[in-house]
């Protein structure tokens, strides 16, 4: 028989062990960053003629956030807690209202046609706008958005949005567009 | 004298600690694989905004940061205080960016340019105006993915 190889001396290995948890329980960093995801428009081409979008003026709604941070949603100036019921009635048009955006019949994959709501937001800002505002009233409109998924996930398939399968909502993101369109910056503030 | 001697051997048994090494190391392992160094330090003040509609960030190795925001206390002296554009480890001009996103493409492979995302790290009291310059600066570069960067509001 050989000899037999020592054994190593294994009782502090839970030391170390412990070191390195500390160490990386120490440089860890658990927040994950969150956000409002955003598509922005590409850039015009410079060659082309800058050709006028023709969209129906009933089809779209123009919120404006100027350098006071006070905001102009249509017509009438609002408080950012008015503004998610406004862009929820402006996008579903229960009633079929002359004045708000005309619907679209579409075919959808999987699931037949639906009135597909044409409207589409504008949002526009002043240079002295805060990012807050910005922030809380982008919030406000993602927000009206998802409630109208939400409304029409339980209608049509009896859960929630988020509780969907991946198909069910496709379908629902087809059947309610999120159209936000955020304007080529302007200088609002006249001298 | 007592008729319940007590015997002198009794006294709390010791725990088994031959598992325990075990048990640290599974939480070493834990938190080797979910940490992730610190790459750049901030050097604004940075105070995101509140917004409650947020959704996580899918792939965090295809995303870029710029921070936007007032320089922090002890480089106010150095930089003012007006709202500052940091990429990676230093202030720059938003002309910069330009060179920032497309140094920032050439390290991603060929697959994954088209979903490159850029959070906007840009605290809350910045104005409009400076987030206005560097979205169409990001347009002419073609980086149209964005996400503002935001934080959950507390629970009330």
């Amino acid at each position: 028989m050989g000899k037999k190889t020592p054994e190593i001396n294994s009782s502090s290995t839970a030391d170390m062990a412990f070191l390195l948890l500390c160490f990386f329980m120490m440089t860890t960093t658990m927040d994950q960053d969150k956000g409002l995801q955003r598509r922005l428009p590409p850039m015009p081409d410079p060659n082309q003629k800058a050709q006028d979008q023709k969209v129906n003026r009933r089809n779209i709604i123009v919120v404006k956030i100027n350098s006071a941070d006070r905001l102009l949603a249509g017509t009438e100036p609002m408080h950012v807690s008015q503004l998610k019921d406004k862009i929820k009635e402006f996008l579903s048009n229960p009633y079929n209202d002359p004045n708000l955006p005309e619907k679209e019949e579409k075919e959808i994959e999987g699931f037949g046609t639906y009135m597909v709501s044409k409207g589409v937001i504008s949002l526009q800002n002043d240079r002295g706008t805060s990012y807050q505002a910005y922030i809380a009233v982008q919030n406000e409109l993602v927000k009206a958005v998802n409630e109208l998924r939400d409304e029409f996930a339980i209608a049509n398939f009896g859960k929630l949005y988020i509780k969907c399968n991946e198909d069910e909502q496709k379908v629902v993101r087809e059947a309610i567009p999120q159209n936000i369109s955020e304007a080529e910056p302007k200088d609002v503030s006249k001298k | 004298m007592s008729k319940f001697k007590q015997s002198e051997k009794r006294t709390v048994p010791q725990p088994p600690s031959g598992s325990l090494s075990d048990i640290v190391f599974m939480l070493l392992f834990f938190f080797m694989v979910t940490t992730t160094m610190r790459e750049t330090e901030s050097k604004v003040q940075l105070r995101l905004p509140e917004a409650s509609e947020i959704a996580k960030l899918e792939r965090k190795d295809l995303t870029s940061y710029i921070n936007i925001g007032t320089p922090t206390r002890n480089l106010q002296s150095q930089f003012g205080t007006d709202s500052r554009i940091q990429l990676n480890d230093s202030f720059k001009t938003v002309d910069e960016i330009r060179d920032f996103i497309a140094a920032e493409r050439d390290a991603m492979s060929e697959a994954d340019r088209s979903f490159m995302t850029v959070a906007l790290k840009v605290d809350e009291n910045t104005r409009m105006g400076i987030v206005t310059d560097v979205k169409q600066e990001l347009r002419k570069c073609s980086a149209l993915k964005i996400m503002y960067t935001a934080r959950k509001p507390a629970e009330d």
